[in-house]
């Protein structure tokens, strides 16, 4: 655009600051995640106490259980966040540590649940056909440890490819994404044992 | 890919690609223009096979106790029309368009997410064949509505696997259409040229902004409903099933908490696509540009907190219903404002009656019946009255082809040089115009009158004792008056190609950045990155002595 002689200087030019387009787009990608678990945890507090026949929450849940699953997911956020921090120092190694210390927590907390249903369906005939609340707990758990296993998996390839020696620079952008994809569901874990475990108790 | 065009690009200079690479080049393709285009088409295609079942459907109601389709047929019809025309035209039309402009308008050289744009545009259209793929399964395609309430959506009462075509379908296509908005939000925030600071993108890509909110809001929740959906099906969760103590309620909120933000979907980006042609075809600025983005803003806004008014007669609290009462009269005001600012914009114009302009008015004075009508059904004793009614139909055809419709027909007259290089044929838009003015109005008109005369919707005959018969025959008769035009249209596309006059980077004398690189434009868009001082960085551009950045 060809300037023309009287053009002022304009202010806003040369120092217009866009935001990143990868952190924009994940930002969006959790608000849309957003919506989708308040829907799932809103129908979970509507259809509490609704239907009369099968298990209730108060006669099936072992809290000791879910706290330390609880604890685990927890951790691991203080873990993926001291990992990017140790990556930005420079800090390879500590970073390769914390970060698998988080797939752990997270494979951990995926078969704490595992075992946690087993003996839901198994001891109390707690199923997802069985009453609404089966229908609304499954659901609800369900989704957010398919949440848990798509962030293991996003782990462990960031791992990997640190391993093969690419993971340069000082902050790469997937593992600030992961981290905070990282951090969301963890948010969303903590509000689900609020609603489930303590308050819908 | 790098090595593949290495290897390619010599061809095209000694012939013309064969049409498998032709066809190859376009299933590849991360271009954002192409996959606007691919998504144009699919919603032609699909305009073309919803308009067909609506004709069906005219011809079945043209007289009492008719038995040309079965009624079980009648309802599949309906169900596919309402779910085609929502997700697999209107959604696809409107982002496909944007997908073209948008970059293009912000002087930007693609998407942000270009490879996502690809994965979004098939999502769509796989999400499309899912559900016509019900016709090949037993028991053939759902017939439950396109807002598809339950109970009548659980097994027992719709036992084939059409519902699960049917819903998976949608949740598939829905996440074609949230990527879709995700890479919205990220293109207009980052990518916008030098200078072009939020106050000064084209009022399109504004809107388009707030439209991907939007969908990244309330796409989820219909996810979640669908899902629960399936559960209830499949895994025999009951969620809706009311004997278990399950909710038919809960599907309606959810439904609409996505289905009414959706007709705002539908809408607003039709609005942005008029707000780019009456300028230009009035040879004005947008009066009032800062309004009509609050306004914008506001439309948004208030369409998260009006949605139970699709359920007055459900018999909500007094309560609900006074506050979704006023929530959706507040959705006037906003409206109103956009109105009269186009007003304000035509007035004292120096219009330019071209078919972008055309289409553009017409959506102007037909958009303000529909809106009127839906001012009217906002009122709970006035819905109470008529819902489920053929006064309904009248009103939300009324916005969506009166608004939406006329809006996209504007905007692919508009760009469509810019797409081609060649101008559409004015013969034959006139044509398309006034047909689809005339049949439209005579379609859905009489609709109004059939419904107050207490005409249930969605039913496949009448009783010969009732007094709707003449309503519905000229319901029939614009009905098959409109059809032709649409006929007109795509044919228009096709031959325009070959035969239409060459456009020219900027036949319309337009001010904004599409229109400063060539047409079509090269894959790259611009060679130079364009530096932007104002709003219309094209009139500064031509009229170096009296440019608009001396007066924003």
């Amino acid at each position: 655009m060809p300037e023309s002689e009287a053009a002022p200087p304009d202010p806003t030019l040369g120092i217009e600051v866009r935001p990143d387009v990868h952190k924009v787009g994940m930002i969006c990608f959790l608000g849309s995640e957003v919506a989708f678990f308040s829907t799932l945890i809103m129908a979970y507090v509507i259809y509490l106490r609704h239907g009369s026949t099968g298990p209730t929450p108060d006669q099936v849940f072992s809290l000791p259980m879910v706290l330390v699953n609880t604890a685990a997911l927890i951790l691991s956020s203080f873990t993926v966040h001291f990992a990017e921090k140790a990556l930005h120092a420079g800090k390879t190694g500590l970073f390769r540590v914390l970060w698998f210390a988080t797939i752990v927590l997270g494979v951990w907390f995926l078969v704490g649940t595992g075992i946690e249903w087993n003996g839901l369906i198994r001891d109390h005939g707690l199923t997802i056909g069985v009453n609404l609340f089966g229908s609304t707990y499954y659901t609800l758990v369900g989704f957010h440890a398919f949440h848990v296993t798509l962030g293991v998996i996003a782990l462990s390839a960031v791992l990997l490819v640190s391993f093969m020696g690419e993971l340069r620079g000082k902050s790469p952008m997937p593992v600030t994404l992961i981290g905070w994809y990282w951090h969301f569901v963890d948010v969303v874990w903590i509000i689900v044992f609020l609603i489930v475990y303590v308050v819908g108790r | 890919m790098a090595t593949a065009e290495i290897v390619s690009a010599p061809a095209p200079s000694e012939s013309p690609p064969p049409w498998t690479a032709a066809l190859h080049e376009w299933l590849v393709t991360v271009d954002h223009k192409k996959i606007g285009v691919l998504y144009v088409l699919m919603a032609v295609f699909f305009l073309l096979v919803g308009g067909a079942a609506a004709l069906l459907m005219r011809v079945q109601l043209w007289a009492p106790q008719l038995s040309i389709l079965q009624p079980i047929t009648f309802n599949q019809f309906f169900t596919l029309h309402g779910t085609t025309m929502v997700f697999f035209v209107g959604m696809p039309i409107l982002i496909g368009i944007a997908n073209y402009a948008v970059p293009l308008m912000i002087g930007a050289r693609d998407m942000a997410f270009p490879r996502m744009n690809a994965f979004g545009f098939w999502s769509t259209f796989f999400g499309a064949v899912l559900v016509y793929f019900s016709f090949l399964v037993p028991g053939g395609p759902p017939a439950i509505g396109w807002f598809a309430y339950a109970p009548l959506t659980e097994n027992s009462f719709a036992r084939g696997p059409g519902v699960d075509c049917w819903a998976l379908g949608l949740i598939v296509s829905g996440i074609g259409t949230s990527t879709g908005a995700i890479n919205f939000v990220a293109t207009i925030l980052c990518m916008r040229c030098p200078g072009m600071t939020l106050r000064k993108v084209p009022f399109f890509v504004w809107v388009m902004f707030w439209t991907s909110l939007q969908i990244i809001i309330v796409m989820p929740p219909l996810t979640v409903a669908l899902t629960m959906l399936e559960f209830d099906r499949q895994l025999g969760s009951h969620f809706f099933d009311t004997q278990a103590g399950g909710s038919a309620y809960l599907w309606q909120h959810l439904f609409w908490f996505f289905g009414h933000p959706e007709v705002y979907i539908l809408v607003l980006p039709a609005f942005g696509m008029i707000s780019e042609v009456i300028p230009v075809f009035s040879r004005k600025v947008l009066f009032g540009y800062e309004f009509m983005a609050a306004a914008t803003a506001a439309i948004v806004f208030i369409s998260f907190g009006v949605w139970a008014h699709h359920m007055f007669s459900v018999g909500m609290s007094r309560t609900l219903d006074l506050f979704f009462v006023g929530a959706t009269m507040l959705v006037s005001v906003p409206t109103g404002i956009k109105l009269f600012n186009w007003l304000a914009t035509v007035y004292g114009g120096k219009l330019v009656l071209k078919s972008p302009m055309l289409f553009a008015l017409g959506f102007l004075s037909m958009f303000v019946i529909g809106g009127l009508t839906g001012v009217i059904l906002a009122c709970a004793p006035i819905t109470f009255q008529v819902t489920d009614t053929y006064f309904v139909v009248a009103h939300f055809h009324w916005v969506l082809i009166g608004g939406t419709m006329f809006g996209v027909f504007s905007a692919v007259h508009y760009w469509y040089p810019k797409v081609t290089g060649r101008m559409l044929s004015e013969r034959l838009a006139c044509w398309q115009f006034w047909l689809f003015l005339i049949g439209f109005i005579l379609t859905f008109g009489p609709m109004h009158f059939a419904g107050i005369l207490g005409m249930p919707r969605r039913i496949y005959t009448y009783g010969s004792d009732r007094p709707w018969e003449i309503w519905n025959q000229l319901a029939t008769i614009g009905a098959f008056i409109q059809a032709p035009s649409y006929l007109i249209f795509a044919h228009n596309l096709v031959i325009s190609l070959w035969k239409g006059d060459i456009a020219g980077d900027d036949p319309w004398d337009a001010w904004t950045l599409e229109w400063a690189t060539t047409s079509p434009p090269p894959p790259y868009n611009f060679e130079v990155v364009p530096t932007v001082k104002s709003r219309r960085p094209l009139w500064d551009l031509k009229h170096p002595d009296d440019p608009d950045w001396k007066y924003e």
